[in-house]
C-alpha cells in the first residue's frame, strides 16, 4: 500500500519519534522511579505482545508457549551480563559449569544473544510442532513452555535452580527498552507490509486455500514462529535486566496469559492494537493495585484482599471476549491519513 | 526392586490413573461435542475438594453428605461456566472460547485465592479409609483400592447414560453434527449443559478422592492435575470416553513407574505428561481409541 503523501507521513513518523523520545527524556529526569518503571514495563510489554501478535494474530497459530521464550531469552541474557562475582556469590547449591561462569558480553550483545537463543529453541519446536493445527498447537507449546520450566529447575549448574538468579546488572534503562521497543515495531512494520506479510495472513485467512495457491504454509509458519520467538526472547532479555532477579516460576504459563491478553484486548492483527493494549493494561494492572491495599475512606477502613487484581483482570478479559471480541483496534491499523481526514472532517468519517 | 515394592507402586498407579482418568473424561466429552479444551476443568477439580472442606468444617455435615453436595455443587458450577462464558460464543471462531476458558480458569483459581486463602488447607479424612491395610509385606491404604472401583463404577454409570439414554443418544448424535441434531428437534444447548454437568461431577468425584490421597488442598491444585488429565484424554483419543480412562490409567503408571525405576529424574515428573503428549501428537494424533478428525474445506 504506498500513500500519495509519502514524504509527509515519513515527516510527521520522524517527528512522533522525536516528540517521544523528548517525553521520554523528561520523564526519566521529572518522574518518579516508580512511574520509571511503568514507562519501561510498557515498552517490554509492547515487544511481548508484538510478538505475539506475529504469531497469532497475523499467522493464525495459537500459542501459549511465549513465557518459555520469554525465559530462554532472559537467563542466556542474564548469564552474559551477571559479573563472575556475582555469578560465585548465588551459585550455592553447585557451581556454574564451565563455559558459562567467565563467559561476558556487554548488554546490547546479551541481549541479542538471548533474542537468538530464543529464535533457535523455536525453530527446533517448530519443526514438529506447527504440524498441529488450532488449540492442539496451543496445548504443544503450553507443554514445551512447561518443560522449558522443569527443566530449568532441575539444571541447577546453569540456571541456579529454583533459586534463580539475583542482582543482575541493571542495564536496561528507558532508552534501551523504547529502543528495542521501537526497533522491534518497525521491523514489524516493514515485515507485516512486505510480501512475506501477506503471505502470513493469507495462511491465517484460509491456510488450505494458501496451500491451494501452491504456498509452501509449513516453511512460512516456521519462519514467523521463530520471529515471534526471538522478539519474545529479547522482551524476556530485557525484563530480568529491569526487575534484576529471575526464577523459573516466574515464567509459568500466568505470564504467558499477560501477554495473551494484551493481544486480545488491542485487537488481534493490529500492531497499533499491541501497542495501546500495551500501554492500557501495564497502567491497569499497576493501578489496580489499589485493592489489594488497605483503603481508608473517612474513618472507615477496608482491608486490602490479596489476589483480588487476578480476579478483575481474568473477568476483564472474559467480558472482552464475550463483548468486543475484536478488542480496541480490531485489525484496524494507525495511519497518518486517517487521523488527519478525521481531523479535517469534524471526526466523522473513518 | 523387590516385587513387594512394585505391586505398591502399581496399587499408586492405580489410584493416581483413575484419578487422572475421572477429570479426563470430562476434557473429552466436551472436546467431543465442542472442540473447546475447558481450561476451567481442573479448577472443578478443585472446588470439589474445596466444597468438602467447608461442608465438613463449616456447617458440620456429616462427611457423606458432603461430599454427595460437593458433586451436586460442582456439577452446577460446570453447567454455569458454559452458560455464561461459552455458550454466547458458540458461532464464534472456537479460539475466543478457548480464550474465554483461560479466562474463566485463571478467574476461579484467583477467586479461590482471595476466598479461600492461599494458606494450604488440611483434609479431613474418615478413619476407615486411612487405616493401613498388611497384605504380606505389602502395605496399602483402604482408599487404594476404593478409589478405582468408584472410578469404574462412575465410568460403568456414564457410559451407561451415555449408550442406553435418550439424551446419551443426543450427546454423541451432537458430537457427529451439531447442526443436524438441532433439526432433529433436540435442544442441544440443554444436552451441552447436561455433559458440562456430567463431566463436572466426575471431576470433583476425582477432587475429592484426590484430597483424600493427598491431604492438603489450595486453590491451584487442579492446574497440574487439569493439564495432565487433558493429556490423559489426547493420549486416549479425544472423545472417546473409555480412552480417557485407559490414557489417565498409562499417564498414572508411567508418572508413578519413571519415578519408582529412576529416582534421579524426580524433578522432571511434571514435564513426562508433555513430552508424552508431544510425542503422540506427532506420532498418532487421533489417540489409542479416536476417531479420525477431518479437516473440512
Amino acid at each position: 500500500m504506498k500513500t500519495p503523501n509519502k514524504n509527509r507521513d515519513l515527516t510527521l513518523t520522524t517527528a512522533a519519534v522525536g516528540l517521544l523520545l523528548v517525553f521520554l527524556w523528561w520523564a526519566n529526569g521529572h518522574l518518579d522511579n516508580y512511574k520509571i518503571q511503568v514507562l519501561n514495563l510498557i515498552a517490554i510489554n509492547s515487544i511481548l505482545a508484538l510478538s505475539l501478535n506475529l504469531i497469532y494474530g497475523f499467522t493464525g497459530m495459537f500459542s501459549l508457549g511465549h513465557a518459555g521464550f520469554m525465559a530462554i531469552g532472559a537467563y542466556v541474557s542474564s548469564l552474559l551480563i551477571l559479573p563472575p562475582v556475582q555469578k560465585e556469590m548465588i551459585y550455592i547449591l553447585q557451581p556454574l559449569i564451565w563455559p558459562f561462569s567467565v563467559l561476558q558480553a556487554p548488554f546490547f550483545i546479551a541481549v541479542l544473544a538471548g533474542g537468538f537463543a530464543a529464535a533457535l529453541l523455536g525453530l527446533v519446536i517448530a519443526i514438529p510442532v506447527l504440524r498441529l493445527g488450532g488449540d492442539y498447537l496451543g496445548i504443544a507449546t503450553l507443554g514445551f513452555a512447561e518443560i522449558i520450566r522443569v527443566v530449568f529447575t532441575n539444571l541447577t549448574p546453569i540456571t541456579n535452580g529454583a533459586l534463580g538468579l539475583k542482582g543482575i546488572p541493571n542495564y536496561a534503562n528507558i532508552w534501551w527498552n523504547y529502543g528495542w521497543c521501537l526497533l522491534t515495531l518497525f521491523f514489524l512494520i516493514r515485515l507485516i507490509n512486505s510480501n512475506f506479510g501477506n503471505v502470513l495472513k493469507a495462511i491465517r485467512d484460509d491456510e488450505i486455500a494458501a496451500r491451494a495457491m501452491g504456498i509452501n504454509t509449513f516453511k512460512y509458519r516456521v519462519v514467523s514462529f521463530s520471529i515471534g520467538a526471538f522478539f519474545a526472547g529479547i522482551g524476556g532479555a530485557l525484563m530480568a535486566s529491569l526487575i534484576t532477579t529471575i526464577d523459573p516460576k516466574m515464567f509459568s504459563f500466568l505470564l504467558t496469559f499477560n501477554v495473551l491478553m494484551i493481544v486480545v484486548a488491542g485487537g488481534l492483527g493490529s500492531l497499533t492494537g499491541s501497542i495501546i493494549g500495551s500501554a492500557v493494561i501495564t497502567v491497569l494492572l499497576e493501578w489496580l493495585r489499589f485493592v489489594e491495599n488497605p483503603i481508608d475512606i473517612g474513618s472507615f477502613h477496608l482491608d486490602g484482599i490479596p489476589g483480588m487484581r487476578m480476579v478483575i483482570f481474568s473477568l476483564l478479559l472474559i467480558l472482552i471476549i464475550l463483548f468486543r471480541r475484536e478488542g480496541i483496534m480490531g485489525m484496524r491499523e494507525f495511519s497518518w491519513d486517517s487521523l488527519i481526514s478525521r481531523f479535517s472532517r469534524g471526526g466523522e468519517a473513518r | 526392586m523387590s516385587l513387594d515394592m512394585f505391586i505398591q507402586h502399581l496399587f499408586n498407579a492405580l489410584t493416581l490413573g483413575s484419578l487422572y482418568g475421572l477429570i479426563a473424561i470430562g476434557y473429552t466429552m466436551v472436546y467431543g461435542i465442542l472442540r473447546l479444551i475447558n481450561f476451567a476443568h481442573g479448577d472443578i477439580f478443585m472446588l470439589g475438594a474445596y466444597f468438602v472442606f467447608f461442608g465438613v468444617t463449616l456447617t458440620k455435615l456429616p462427611w457423606g453428605i458432603a461430599v454427595v453436595l460437593a458433586v451436586a455443587l460442582s456439577a452446577l458450577c460446570g453447567t454455569v461456566i458454559d452458560r455464561i462464558a461459552y455458550r454466547p460464543l458458540r458461532d464464534a471462531p472456537r479460539i475466543s472460547a478457548l480464550i474465554s476458558a483461560i479466562g474463566v480458569s485463571f478467574f476461579i483459581e484467583n477467586l479461590g485465592l482471595v476466598v479461600f486463602t492461599g494458606l494450604p488447607k488440611p483434609v479431613y479424612r474418615p478413619d476407615w479409609l486411612v487405616e493401613v491395610i498388611n497384605l504380606g509385606n505389602i502395605r496399602i491404604l483402604p482408599l487404594a483400592l476404593i478409589v478405582p472401583a468408584i472410578a469404574f463404577a462412575l465410568v460403568m454409570g456414564l457410559l451407561w447414560i451415555v449408550y442406553k439414554t435418550k439424551p446419551g443418544l443426543a450427546m454423541r448424535s451432537i458430537s457427529k453434527d451439531i447442526e443436524t441434531t438441532r433439526l432433529m428437534g433436540v435442544s442441544v444447548d440443554k444436552i451441552i449443559a447436561l455433559t458440562f454437568g456430567l463431566g463436572s461431577a466426575l471431576a470433583a468425584a476425582s477432587g475429592i478422592m484426590w484430597a483424600l490421597r493427598y491431604p492438603q488442598i489450595h486453590p491451584f491444585m487442579g492446574v497440574f492435575p487439569g493439564f495432565k488429565a487433558f493429556i490423559a484424554a489426547v493420549l486416549g483419543g479425544i472423545g472417546s470416553i473409555q480412552g480417557a480412562m485407559i490414557g489417565g490409567m498409562l499417564l498414572g503408571l508411567i508418572e508413578i513407574m519413571a519415578v519408582a525405576f529412576f529416582p534421579a529424574l524426580s524433578g522432571y515428573r511434571d514435564a513426562f505428561a508433555f513430552i508424552l503428549l508431544i510425542v503422540i501428537l506427532l506420532m498418532k494424533p487421533t489417540g489409542l481409541m479416536g476417531e479420525k478428525l477431518e479437516e473440512k474445506v
